[in-house]
């Protein structure tokens, strides 16, 4: 295999290109051939296709995309539905946003063609409510591919029908998982289902529905230029591609960064101008805050799905949030459990009850009035919501309490230190 | 509860609303947005109205409304400041811009608690602060919005000098995002209905942050590996 280029700008290739967000513009860089080309071929040849390319979900699960398209019935007995997760929220997680903004069109040819392949004539892009400039660029966009023949009735004269909804959420990071997203889209509360059915069975209004996250959507037009081999020369076996890596936090020059899958946090510093101020790593979030946290201990892990999983983490988004030295642990992981408190959405008691009683002995804790016995509380809380929970939530809850009490125990009980020569405001476990 | 206070034109709209949708129930969200455009928050008025719209409940509709952060039970400002306190901004400023905002528009030295308005609401240079979870922003941080218009890499004195300028009733130009309307503008635009969208969507979006990398890789020739010619699509048995 030929050496590939440290950065790989696929996703983000026509970010730079003025006004990119405009038809014409779009048109002009390649736009809308690889939808020609799928609509010359057969939805089971672009199933396969993208099943071959080894595509997998960029919303922080991995799943294989073709596998999860091929899980839609062949036949129309009922209505088929795309749906788009545009709900980007995951704490550290900052691009499909951009990525909206900036190229809204690939997109929404992504979207005719996943559409195309799976039989569905209907395809909504729930977007997150806060991000109203994304909510103009897909309006703006969707109105300029109907006019010019990209959606609606016998699009390009192929004889396929697509309407596309922009639909605007209200303020729920649970609506990123992909059954409560379902339940809002219905309007109803954002409050995730069991599964099994899973969507592609009993989706949107129960019908056969599939729930694929913006860059993985994104990425479906260059697949079907440039075929499954040119895809997998980039990134590794099981995880090939580009991908957008969101650095944040402590570094010289924190932005976007398209590169191969399996690049490293060495390898991205690097580019990044590392660490702020030269002041050294201490912790980061490989792909958000539900996935654990690495150390400086991690640098070389290779940034895809099995090289985060096999050292104990998660590839998640990819959204690397970079702390340094100076950061206490007990108080980020304390800040994370606010958020998965406020989060929760209430209808599962270990995470909701969960959650809301870390929160207090983090907070209490981080005010210096914690006991060591508050660590073993907190895993054994931690043990109650993982896997108990209804959804993924819960589970990335205890990600940074885990994580941090794994490999930073010492601070969690230095803050318990304090509070011995301070016996008379000791409180119990858990009271507030 | 009367509906009244929602004249022909907004039934209009919202029968609009229901219109984009295979099911009535799905325009509940949106038209929670046309509702709260109306009267700067979501009023037990609103609540009836989309119910009876929709044929739901009002208890059905106020299970919905209290889920969702964006709709706001009390009266808002002109303006809706959200400052985001999660883990990585808060680290860079986030708390302290919080906590700073607080203080300079809570009255009589009385920190403005969240989601309170500063000055009566609705007027011209009222404010309702709030703080809120990731933006999505984090390569921007700490960033904070106006009528969810993106300020981007803020410090506690930029903020003050935003929000004051809000205050005296100016509308200074967000990082990224259209220019500064009202929060009762913005719901509009939440439920769908865009009157300015040719022009508001030219409102800048990309910052240095954004295109870094692609920057980056066009200074030192980085590409992709090139595309052969013609990909066929794969042969597969036709089932038909």
């Amino acid at each position: 295999m030929t050496e590939v280029d440290p950065l790989t700008p696929v996703l983000t290739k026509r970010w730079l290109s003025p006004k990119s967000w405009r038809l014409s513009v779009y048109e002009q860089l390649e736009g809308y051939t690889a939808l020609r080309k799928a609509l010359a071929g057969t939805p089971e040849q672009l199933v396969t296709l993208v099943k071959d390319s080894g595509l997998r979900g960029r919303g922080g699960a991995g799943f294989p995309a073709g596998v999860k398209w091929s899980f839609m019935p062949p036949n129309e007995d009922k209505p088929h539905y795309l749906v788009i997760n545009a709900d980007e929220g995951e704490p550290g997680t900052c691009k499909d946003i951009p990525l909206m903004m900036a190229d809204p069109h690939s997109l929404i040819e992504g979207c005719v063609i996943a559409s195309y392949a799976m039989r569905s004539h209907s395809c909504f892009i729930y977007v997150r409510g806060e991000a109203l400039h994304c909510v103009r660029r897909m309006h703006s966009a969707v109105r300029e591919a109907y006019q010019a023949g990209y959606l609606g009735q016998n699009i390009l004269g192929s004889g396929f029908d697509l309407d596309i909804t922009v639909h605007a959420g209200a303020g729920a990071y649970i609506c990123g998982e992909e059954t409560a997203l379902l339940n809002s889209l219905e309007g109803l509360r954002g409050e995730p289902r069991l599964k099994p059915p899973f969507p592609a069975a009993a989706g949107l209004y129960a019908a056969p529905t599939t729930v694929n996250n913006v860059e993985t959507i994104a990425s479906v037009p260059y697949i079907v230029n440039g075929g499954s081999a040119w895809f997998r020369a980039m990134g590794r076996e099981k995880s090939p591609g580009p991908k957008i890596f969101s650095l944040s936090g402590h570094v010289e020059q924190p932005g976007q960064y398209e590169a191969p899958m399996g690049s490293t946090l060495r390898e991205l510093l690097a580019l990044a101008g590392g660490m702020k101020g030269g002041i050294p790593l201490k912790f980061w979030t490989p792909g958000g805050s539900s996935t654990p946290l690495f150390t400086a201990d991690h640098l070389d892990v290779p940034l895809d799905f099995e090289g985060a999983a096999e050292a104990g983490s998660m590839l998640g988004t990819t959204a690397l949030q970079i702390f340094n030295e100076t950061v206490s642990v007990p108080w980020a992981v304390m800040k994370w459990t606010q958020f998965y408190e406020h989060e929760s959405c209430g209808k599962c008691t270990p995470c909701r009850e969960g959650t809301y009683w870390l929160a207090k002995i983090l907070e209490r804790m981080v005010a210096g009035m914690g006991t060591p016995e508050d660590i073993d509380t907190m895993l054994d809380i931690c043990d109650n919501i993982f896997g108990r929970s209804f959804c993924a939530l819960g589970d990335g809850a205890v990600s940074p309490i885990q994580s941090g009490i794994k490999y930073f125990r010492d601070e969690f009980l230095a803050l318990c230190q304090q509070n011995k020569s301070n016996a008379e405001r000791r409180e119990l476990a858990g009271a507030h | 509860m009367s509906i009244d206070v929602f004249g022909p034109d907004v039934v209009a709209e919202a029968q609009e609303i229901v219109a984009r949708y295979p099911r009535s129930r799905s325009a509940l969200l949106p038209m929670l947005h046309l509702v709260q455009s109306k009267e700067g928050h979501v009023s037990p008025a609103g609540i009836a109205f989309c119910a009876d719209r929709l044929g739901l409940t009002t208890a059905e509709v106020d299970a919905v409304v209290t889920f969702y952060t964006m709709y706001k039970r009390n009266p808002c400002g002109e303006h809706l400041v959200s400052v985001c306190t999660n883990t990585l901004c808060a680290m860079l400023g986030g708390d302290s811009i919080y906590a700073r905002l607080r203080e300079f528009l809570g009255e009589d030295h009385a920190p403005n608690g969240h989601e309170e308005t500063f000055g009566a609401p609705g007027t011209t240079g009222s404010i309702t602060l709030e703080h809120v979870e990731c933006l999505a922003a984090c390569d921007l941080a700490p960033v904070l919005q106006v009528n969810y218009e993106f300020f981007d890499n803020q410090t506690v004195d930029g903020a003050v000098h935003l929000v004051d300028a809000l205050r005296r009733g100016e509308k200074p130009d967000p990082d990224r995002g259209a220019p500064l309307t009202d929060f009762r503008d913005v719901s509009r635009q939440l439920a769908g209905f865009l009157d300015r969208l040719d022009s508001d969507v030219d409102g800048p979006s990309a910052a240095t942050e954004t295109v870094r990398g692609a920057a980056l890789a066009a200074e030192r020739g980085w590409t992709a590996p090139t595309m052969p010619d013609d990909a066929p699509l794969p042969v597969v048995p036709d089932k038909k």
